[in-house]
């Protein structure tokens, strides 16, 4: 009797688990295909080019707003902030290391997981669901290839030039606040900006910028693909690919962080 | 296999998790004729095409096509399986981020290596075959109504020229006179192709008019087959109670 009861107990307990493993699976695998078929022909120059811009272009606005209020809080908290130490001078720095290794790239593919990824998982969820992606297979046209693998491309290719962006227009916010609200002289904020500058804290930004861009794209692409039963499956696979995404993008700026800076 | 069939189904499986779908289904399709596949609603029609088409991966059994085998083929055969059918899904499935002579042209554009200026010439033409005029090629799929949806789906899946065309309960969901046209259609297009084509539907009046021969599937199974004449005649329970829409007979339906 007991034993019943606690076999029944570890099924209950176990089916969810088996569920998890098995999407963590098949999550997997998509992954891989995904990265096996972004290094083989044929390639669909036209669909990166539109995912390009897409991803790109049409995300500047946001990009730009998210990082300029960035730059300029961090010069205003850091003033005030530092003012308790007397280290006022050091905005400028803070600035520089705040925005282009973490502010850049970690707002700025939380806004383009939120514009983005869920754009992504709504078409293909949308395709998925009306049969698209089958009529793609039957035009002798492989639907990975032609709708996964460039938008994995244009993420990877897109998200560092956003973030190097990102990097500029939020230094100069700090530039603005520093100058005309906290009094510094602009040429020695500036200097201050110049002399910090190390190429470390670009190129870290850049590379998680890469890994975000990728993220967002997988996500997207991923729940899009594997959604199921129409209006409802697609909804539901744009909030997973953001909110997957999203925490993703988090957990992988630690692990990052971590790698280049732990020592 | 026999020289005279386009398509051999032996003994297929298929089943998702305990349902099973298909369970032993025997099937020859002929070289030029059209076969409708007869069956109520979730008896498996789709399934059945999908696994020809290799979009699924039947447990058990074979298809030939052509003397060649589907069932596990990898990607590479599988699209020089696809270059030579054509499919008209039942909602259409037009790619709505492209405009219509783009989606009729799309194979052409694609795989074919045609440019621009000759793959919309063509679109136009395979257009006019499906009775659109020229001025439906630039707009967007969206843009057009049920029937014009179907003959816009009809031409990309001829524009090809496909052997083998698969046809989706081609006349679901439009009225009686416009199910009559893309019967038509569908007749004078395969008939212009010389293609075989596989048609499924629950549409009688459709099945009458477009079919050499008629198969009934049943519980994953082919419960009967033969001609529209022979149909007519049959006293086959399941096929009487389907061709009479009645409720009572062999056939439970599961509510």
């Amino acid at each position: 009797m007991i034993l019943i009861k606690i076999q029944k107990f570890l099924r209950r307990q176990g089916k969810p688990l088996v569920a998890f493993i098995s999407r963590l699976g098949e999550f997997s695998l998509f992954v891989a295909q995904a990265i096996y078929n972004c290094l083989t022909p044929p390639f669909y120059f036209r669909n990166l080019g539109r995912q390009i811009a897409d991803i790109g272009f049409y995300s500047l606005p946001v990009v730009g707003l998210t990082t300029i209020f960035a730059g300029m809080v961090i010069a205003l908290q850091s003033y005030s902030g530092f003012a308790r130490f007397g280290a006022e001078s050091a905005v400028a720095s803070v600035v520089l290391i705040s925005v282009t290794r973490e502010l850049a790239p970690v707002l700025s593919a939380l806004m383009v997981a939120g514009r983005i990824g869920a754009a992504m998982a709504a078409e293909i969820g949308t395709m998925r669901v009306t049969e698209q992606i089958d009529a793609l297979t039957t035009l002798s046209t492989n639907p990975f290839k032609y709708l996964v693998t460039p938008r994995i491309l244009a993420g990877l290719i897109v998200m560092p030039l956003l973030v190097l962006i990102g990097d500029v227009i939020g230094i100069f916010g700090g530039y603005v606040v520093g100058v005309y609200k906290l009094g510094f002289n602009p040429a020695n904020y500036v200097n201050a900006t110049l002399q910090d500058l190390q190429p470390i804290d670009i190129t870290t930004g850049l590379v998680k910028a890469a890994v975000f861009g990728f993220i967002i794209s997988i996500m997207g692409c991923y729940n899009g693909y594997k959604s199921k039963g129409g209006a409802q499956g697609v909804g539901t696979a744009t909030t997973n690919a953001v909110v997957s995404a999203s925490i993703l993008i988090l957990i992988f700026n630690y692990i990052i962080t971590e790698l280049f800076f732990s020592k | 296999m026999s020289e005279e069939n386009k398509i051999e189904i032996r003994n297929l499986h298929k089943s998702f998790g305990k349902k099973i779908v298909l369970d032993g289904i025997d099937l020859d399709i002929r070289k030029g004729e059209s076969l409708v596949v007869i069956g109520g609603s979730g008896t498996g029609k789709s399934v059945l095409i999908k696994c020809i088409q290799g979009l699924l991966r039947p447990e058990e059994g074979s298809i030939l096509v052509d003397g060649e085998e589907v069932v596990g083929i990898d990607e590479e055969q599988k699209e020089k399986l696809h270059s030579k059918m054509g499919m008209l899904f039942q909602g259409g499935a037009l790619f709505d981020s492209l405009s219509v002579w783009e989606n009729v042209a799309f194979d052409l554009l694609e795989n074919k290596g045609y440019d621009k200026r000759s793959a919309k010439n063509e679109a136009i033409r395979v257009l006019r075959q499906v009775g659109l005029a020229p001025d439906v090629a630039d707009l967007s799929p969206s843009e057009l109504s049920g029937g014009m949806q179907k003959r816009v789906g009809l031409a990309r899946a001829i524009a090809s020229k496909p052997e083998i065309i698969f046809f989706d309960e081609p006349t679901t969901g439009l009225d009686p006179i416009m199910s009559d046209v893309i019967n038509d259609l569908i007749i004078e297009s395969v008939k212009g192709l010389g293609a075989t084509a596989l048609t499924i539907t629950h549409d009688m009046a459709s099945a009458r008019k477009i079919a050499d021969r008629v198969a009934m599937l049943y519980k994953g199974k082919i419960v009967w087959q033969g001609t529209v004449k022979e149909m007519d005649k049959t006293t086959n329970e399941y096929v009487v109670q389907f061709i009479n829409g009645s409720s009572q007979g062999p056939i439970k339906v599961e509510v």
